[in-house]
């Protein structure tokens, strides 16, 4: 500390600076923990999100001597009053190997509707062996007045996934946001 | 700049004691400060009471009696605010001011308008949110004041939150830009502010374990208000940090919070323990056992405090390696915990102990403490916490320790520097029956509830099953006589305020040591304007 020739005023001043410095920081590093946060969830699967592009490759090969049992779940968050339901429940299904399920969505009212559904994998570490080649959950769906759809969803589970795990629920939440899509077309600055 | 100072000292000198509501309104004094916070805190302490009276009136017995369950959320959720906020932090925080500058030989404060400021934000905030819920029990149409719990889960407070939710981020914005000022006050006096030859470590331990109070709330406030002012934009600006529809997680909501909110806790219990180690020492007429390591001890305990806050969060859904990290940290802080009773027991050890109003606090304290902090080590351990997550448990371990533990220290530090502050001594009979009624009746409060927690009775709820009845009927019994004892305290407090009483000298406790002891009784106005010599 160089403080022999400065005032205790002039002392108080430049501490208090430097606090104020590290408060204003920390209200960013409250920010900076979402990316953060992001990374280590794609990272180690930690809240069980599944990856939201498409997986480019095709497995290498089926492991046919495992089975692991794949169930399905959908959930209508707000908004939501036509049915969201997966056709299939449950699936066995070999690493590597190709699956094709249907879930369908309908939207009894009489405006036209955007939705966008959620996934979520429990346990959460499942969700990174979860590759998903085609899905409704990629982009927004738009459900006209009336409409009831099919919307596909191809995956195969990563052959290198633990042997621990037999069997994981694959969630779909679907909510509408018809609302928040307009809400960003009007504003200027979108994120 | 020593003009300046120079000004300073004049303006002193124009307005050497200020009266009626200017002096209390524009005070940049440490003392009138230190008694505004203590006042306002103890307000606090008896609305955020008040408001757990209606909690215990409801659960008195099983069904629904006196309010909806509605109402009853927004009970719990502000009386949690407003203990945390409003109570244990002001009075911790006043008596910062207060007993700082007397401790290390400082005039006053660094920077006593930041103080001005930093007390008068506070009767703001707190008119902010309690008037919220004086709108619901009063107001046209009852609209909801907060009702998500004190720890306001998104998307419960976000999405579902009623429309004060709004108050209650602004009220909490408020709050915080209070706790940081006070705290940078504190770290600048401590820094620059000591006596000559008042070295770091011959602070007494109350300075040392405020210092170190000080950085974790300039280091965790701002992340409170971060995880506020995401609420806020994800309630009206289109965001979605944890909104799920758009692309947001509510897990990471807990995360922001938690980081925040296990620091606090320590926050909390810091000031506490620097109580205890003034008190016990004097009572027991012996030093303090083993000081460097009750100062190594505090440093390694806010240290750990920021790696253990997902222990709050274990039934979310962790991986194994994540709860295993969480459950050993939060395990290892037991480590410098149990240094600090050791040391305090050990300072008892062969001393001459007298039981005066002060110590009787403390020994309280000590022995409470740590019953909730062995509560603690149990919700530590994560299978176990799955069990007793959420439950009256987890209710009953951290009512022992900041009830028996910060709130019992803090009656210790009043009683044993009222006679300081006020230059009376604090009537004995009032005093002995607010400390037996409250020992006893905390105990008959939030023991049972360890109990209702084991056997399943869930947290937060209006109402529970027939089978924990006869257990909720005494709890509540110790709720209210808990609630009605603190009404001894007010007359204490106001007796020694309207100087009635025996006088105080300036030493009124014979083992007492420290730089407060050697200034008069009550404190004058201004102390240490030249610096007293530290040997």
């Amino acid at each position: 500390m160089s403080g022999e020739q400065l005032s205790v005023e002039q002392r108080n001043k430049r501490t208090l600076k430097k606090l104020l410095v590290w408060a204003v920081a920390m209200f960013g590093f409250a920010f900076l923990m979402v990316p953060f946060y992001n990374v280590i969830c794609d990272v180690t699967g930690l809240n069980g999100k599944t990856s939201s592009t498409a997986a480019t490759q095709v497995p290498e090969n089926v492991v046919a001597d495992r089975t692991v049992t794949v169930e399905f779940i959908t959930q209508k968050g707000d908004g939501i009053s036509g049915e969201f339901t997966s056709e299939t429940k449950r699936v066995k299904v070999h690493p590597g190997e190709i699956t094709l399920v249907h879930f369908f969505a309908s939207n009894p009212t009489s405006s036209d509707m955007i939705t966008q559904s959620i996934p979520s994998v429990t346990p959460g570490e499942a969700a990174r062996y979860l590759h998903k080649t085609q899905c409704f959950c990629f982009d927004q769906q738009t459900l006209l007045a009336g409409e009831r759809k099919n919307m596909p969803m191809i995956f195969y589970l990563d052959p290198e996934i633990p042997s621990h795990i037999n069997q994981f629920t694959l969630s779909y939440t679907i909510f509408d946001v018809t609302e928040r899509v307009a809400g960003k077309n009007n504003s200027v600055a979108a994120n | 700049m020593s003009t300046a100072a120079a000004t300073h000292d004049d303006h002193h000198d124009h307005h050497h004691a200020p009266t009626g509501l200017k002096r209390w309104l524009f005070s940049t004094n440490h003392k009138d400060i230190g008694t505004l916070y203590l006042w306002f805190s103890f307000a606090m302490f008896l609305s955020g009471g008040f408001l757990a009276m209606v909690i215990r009136a409801e659960l008195l017995e099983p069904g629904m009696q006196f309010v909806d369950p509605e109402f009853f959320n927004q009970m719990t959720t502000v009386h949690g605010l407003v203990m945390v906020f409003g109570a244990v932090m002001p009075a911790t925080v006043g008596l910062a001011n207060w007993m700082i500058p007397l401790m290390i030989g400082a005039p006053d404060m660094a920077l006593p308008r930041m103080n001005n400021w930093s007390f008068w934000i506070l009767p703001f905030a707190f008119a902010i949110l309690i008037g919220s819920v004086v709108m619901s029990a009063f107001g046209a149409g009852n609209p909801s004041a907060p009702n998500f719990g004190w720890t306001f889960y998104a998307p419960l407070s976000t999405k579902y939150g009623p429309a004060s939710t709004d108050l209650f981020i602004l009220s909490v914005h408020m709050m915080g830009i209070s706790s940081i000022m006070g705290a940078i006050n504190v770290v600048v006096t401590v820094f620059n502010m000591r006596a000559p030859g008042m070295t770091l470590m011959k602070m007494p331990l109350f300075v040392w374990t405020w210092l170190i109070t000080a950085f974790l709330l300039i280091a965790v406030i701002p992340v409170l208000a971060g995880a506020v002012t995401m609420m806020l934009t994800d309630r009206h600006f289109g965001t979605s940090f944890f909104d799920a529809a758009g692309g947001g997680d509510p897990v990471l909501f807990q995360h922001v919070f938690w980081f925040f909110g296990h620091p606090e806790v320590y926050i909390m219990i810091l000031p506490s323990f620097g109580i205890v180690s003034a008190i016990i020492p004097a009572f027991a007429r012996k030093p303090l056992f083993g000081y460097a390591s009750m100062v190594y001890a505090t440093a390694s305990i806010a240290l750990l405090s920021f790696v253990v806050w997902a222990h709050h969060m274990f039934t979310v859904g962790m991986p194994l390696a994540g709860t295993l990290f969480f459950m050993y940290m939060t395990m290892l802080i037991s480590v410098p915990t149990g240094v600090k009773v050791f040391n305090w027991v050990a300072t008892m050890w062969r001393g001459s102990m007298t039981f005066e109003l002060p110590m009787k606090w403390a020994i309280a304290f000590v022995v409470l403490f740590t019953c909730g902090g062995l509560s603690g080590l149990m919700l530590a351990i994560t299978p176990v916490d799955f069990q007793y997550h959420d439950t009256y448990f987890v209710v009953a371990h951290f009512h022992y320790v900041l009830v028996t533990g910060a709130i019992f220290s803090i009656f210790a530090a009043a009683y044993y520097w009222l006679p300081k502050w006020s230059g009376i001594m604090p009537n004995k009979t009032l005093g002995e029956l607010h400390f037996w009624n409250s020992l006893i009746s905390a105990n008959l409060l939030f023991f049972p509830m360890h109990f209702v927690g084991l056997a399943g009775m869930p947290r937060r709820y209006a109402d529970y099953a027939l089978q924990f009845a006869d257990y909720n009927f005494w709890i509540s019994i110790g709720g209210f006589w808990f609630g009605l004892s603190q009404l001894l305290f007010l007359a204490v407090a106001v007796l020694c305020a309207l100087k009635k009483g025996e006088k105080a000298p300036a030493k009124p406790w014979e083992g007492a040591e420290g730089l407060e002891w050697e200034v008069p009784s009550p404190a004058p106005f201004h102390t240490y304007d030249t610096p007293p010599v530290v040997k």
